[in-house]
C-alpha cells in the first residue's frame, strides 16, 4: 500500500468515527506529505509515512492550534513546536490537532470548548484528560501514535480511561519549547501508543535536545533498540498510599493481579508507606493554579486570538476579552492562583505548597533508593460518566489522586493497560527514578508482551 | 469564607470580567476548594521551598544572533493593528 493510500485510509476512519477526538483535521498538509514520500520512494525517517495525532497545546506552524479555547479559536501558529521540527525530520505525517481540556485543565476532556470527547470502550463515558482527544484517537485506531501533554495525569488518566499506553517522561526530557504552558514546572509532552514499543519509538524522536528550552536535558534516544522485556530481579515498591479508601476495588485488584505477575516473572515486590502523598493534591492544583494565573496574563487578545472593540480602556477591553475568551474551569483556576499569590495568602498557600513539595520529592527519593520501581492504579476508578463530575470540580480534582505526585517530583511513570472492570480498561502505573525511562518501558513490556502490531 | 465582594476582586486583579452572579457562584466553588486547601496546615515543615526539581540555575546560551519572526510573521495572527503595529487600547 502506498504512503498516500494509507493517509487516505486513516482520515475515511477519522471522518466516520463519532467520537469528536479532533479539534482540527491537517488533511491537506498530510496528503501533499504523503505524495512527497511516494515519490522519493525509500528514503531516510524514523518514521517515515507514519500518522501521528497532536494534542492541540502543542504548537503547529501553518496549522490552526487552539487548546480548546475559544480565546485561540481560530490562531495560526507562525512557528512549530520542538516535537513538531523533530517529528517532521523524521518523516511522521501530522494527520491532525486532538481535543483536550480547555488549557489542559481538566481530567475528562469535557471542559473542551469544542465539546468533548467520548470514550470508544463506551460512549456515554469520558475519555479521560486533559490529553483525551489523542488516547482515544489512538485507542479507536485512528492513528497508531499521539502526542500528549501530562502536568498532573494528563497523559496517563486518559491512557488508563482508554486501555493504552502513555508516558509522563522526566521533567526536561522533552523540550516544551512550543508547548502553550499551564503550568511550567510541572509539565512534559508525551508519547501515546497502542504498544510499549510505539510509545518507545515516538519517544526516541521527540526527545533530542533543544536549546531553546532552557530546563530540557534531553537524550540520545535509543529507547527502541534497547527496549527488552525485563522484569526478572527487579524491586517492586507497592506504596499503600495509592490504594486509599477512594479507589474502587476492582481496579486495586487488577493492579494486584499485575503485581503478582511481576512476583511471579521474578519480581520482589514489597508494601510501603508515603506518608506525604496524602499532601500532594492540594499542593500540585495550589502550584498549578498559581502558575496557570500567570501564564495565562498573556492572552489579552492583541497578538493573538479573540478581540472585540474596545469596550473603554486598556483594562476593562482586556478583562471583556478574557471573560468571553476562557471558560469556566480556566477562570476558576486564574482566579484561585491569584488567590494563592496575593498578599497575605502566599505563605498560607503557594510557599506552604513548596515546602510540601520538597517532602513529596524527598520521600520519592527515599522509596527509590530501596526500589527500582513504585507500583499503583493510574486512576482510582474506571471512565465515569459523561458528565457526571463536571459540576463538581473538587470531585473531579480528587480524581487525580495518584498521578499529580510524580508531577510534582518530576518523575517518569507510565500508565498500561491491567485489564478491564464491566469492560472498561484499568490502568496499571509504574514510577520510576528520574530518567530511567528504558527501566519502566521495560518492565512495562515484559508485563504487556505485544499486544497488537502496529 | 471568601465573599463574591472578594471573588469580583480577584475577578479585577486577573484581568476577567464577572457577572454578579459568575462571582457568587465562584465565591461558593472556591470556598470548598480553599477548605480542601487547608489540609496542608497540618503540616510542619522546615524544608526549604521547592520550586523546580532540576534545581538548575542561570543556564546561558552563546550571544550569537539567529533568526527570529519577521514582523509580518509576528503581527499576522492580530486583529487590529496600524503601520505594523499591534493596535492596543488607550490606557487611561
Amino acid at each position: 500500500m502506498s504512503c498516500l493510500e494509507e493517509i487516505e485510509k486513516t482520515f475515511e476512519r477519522i471522518e466516520e468515527s463519532d467520537l469528536n477526538t479532533f479539534i482540527t483535521l491537517n488533511k491537506e498538509g498530510a496528503i501533499e506529505q504523503a505524495e512527497m514520500i511516494d515519490r522519493e520512494g525509500d528514503g531516510e525517517g524514523r518514521l517515515r509515512g507514519v500518522p501521528v495525532a497532536i494534542k492541540d497545546a502543542i504548537t503547529t506552524k501553518g496549522i490552526v492550534t487552539t487548546c480548546a479555547s475559544h480565546i485561540l479559536e481560530d490562531y495560526i501558529p507562525p512557528y512549530n513546536a520542538h516535537v513538531i521540527e523533530c517529528l517532521l525530520s523524521e518523516g511522521a505525517i501530522i494527520v491532525g490537532k486532538t481535543n483536550m481540556d480547555e488549557f489542559s485543565m481538566g481530567t475528562s476532556t469535557e471542559t473542551s470548548y469544542f465539546g468533548p470527547t467520548l470514550n470508544p470502550h463506551d460512549r456515554t463515558r469520558v475519555p479521560g484528560g486533559s490529553s483525551g482527544g489523542s488516547a482515544a484517537a489512538v485507542a479507536a485506531g485512528e492513528v497508531p501514535l499521539a502526542l500528549g501533554s501530562d502536568t498532573g495525569g494528563s497523559i496517563r488518566c486518559p491512557a488508563s480511561f482508554c486501555g493504552v499506553v502513555g508516558l509522563k517522561t522526566t521533567y526536561g526530557l522533552v523540550s516544551r519549547y512550543g508547548l502553550i504552558a499551564y503550568a511550567n514546572s510541572l509539565e512534559q509532552i508525551g508519547p501515546i501508543a497502542r504498544t510499549v514499543p510505539g510509545v518507545a519509538r515516538l519517544l526516541d524522536v521527540i526527545s533530542k535536545p533543544d536549546a531553546r528550552d532552557s530546563t530540557q536535558l534531553g537524550s540520545e534516544g535509543g529507547y527502541l533498540d534497547n527496549l527488552t522485556p525485563t522484569i526478572e530481579g527487579l524491586r517492586i515498591g507497592v506504596p499503600a498510599e495509592f490504594f486509599g479508601e477512594g479507589v474502587d476495588p476492582a481496579v486495586s485488584k487488577a493492579v494486584w493481579d499485575m503485581i503478582h505477575t511481576a512476583e511471579a516473572e521474578g519480581a520482589a515486590y514489597t508494601e510501603i508507606s508515603m506518608p506525604s502523598v496524602e499532601y500532594s493534591l492540594a499542593a500540585y492544583y495550589i502550584i498549578a493554579m498559581s502558575e496557570a494565573s500567570s501564564n495565562l496574563a498573556r492572552f489579552d487578545g492583541m497578538r493573538y486570538g479573540l478581540r472585540l472593540e474596545d469596550t473603554g480602556n486598556w483594562h476593562d477591553t482586556f478583562s471583556m476579552i478574557r471573560a468571553e475568551g476562557f471558560g469556566e474551569e480556566v477562570k476558576r483556576r486564574i482566579l484561585l492562583g491569584t488567590y494563592a499569590l496575593s498578599a497575605g495568602y502566599y505563605g498560607k498557600y503557594y510557599l506552604k505548597a513548596l515546602k510540601v513539595r520538597r517532602m513529596i520529592k524527598e520521600e520519592f527519593d527515599r522509596a527509590l533508593k530501596d526500589f527500582d520501581l513504585l507500583f499503583s492504579p493510574t486512576m482510582p476508578f474506571t471512565a465515569f460518566k459523561l458528565g457526571e463530575k463536571v459540576n463538581d470540580p473538587l470531585s473531579l480534582y480528587l480524581a487525580d489522586i495518584n498521578t499529580v505526585a510524580v508531577n510534582l517530583a518530576g518523575l517518569p511513570s507510565i500508565s498500561i493497560p491491567a485489564g478491564y472492570s464491566e469492560g472498561l480498561p484499568i490502568g496499571l502505573q509504574i514510577i520510576g527514578r528520574y530518567f530511567e525511562e528504558q527501566r519502566i518501558m521495560n518492565a512495562a513490556y515484559a508485563l504487556l508482551g505485544d499486544v497488537e502490531d502496529e | 469564607m471568601i465573599s463574591d465582594e472578594d471573588v469580583k476582586h480577584l475577578g479585577w486583579l486577573s484581568r476577567v470580567e464577572l457577572e454578579k452572579e459568575d462571582s457568587e457562584k465562584f465565591a461558593r466553588e472556591l470556598d470548598r476548594i480553599l477548605d480542601y486547601f487547608t489540609i496542608l496546615d497540618a503540616v510542619e515543615s522546615d524544608l526549604s521551598p521547592l520550586h523546580h526539581v532540576l534545581e538548575l540555575s542561570n543556564v546561558f546560551r552563546d550571544d550569537v544572533v539567529a533568526d527570529s519572526l519577521t514582523a509580518e510573521e509576528a503581527l499576522s495572527n492580530a486583529k487590529l493593528q496600524e503601520n505594523g503595529y499591534f493596535r492596543a487600547p488607550r490606557i487611561l
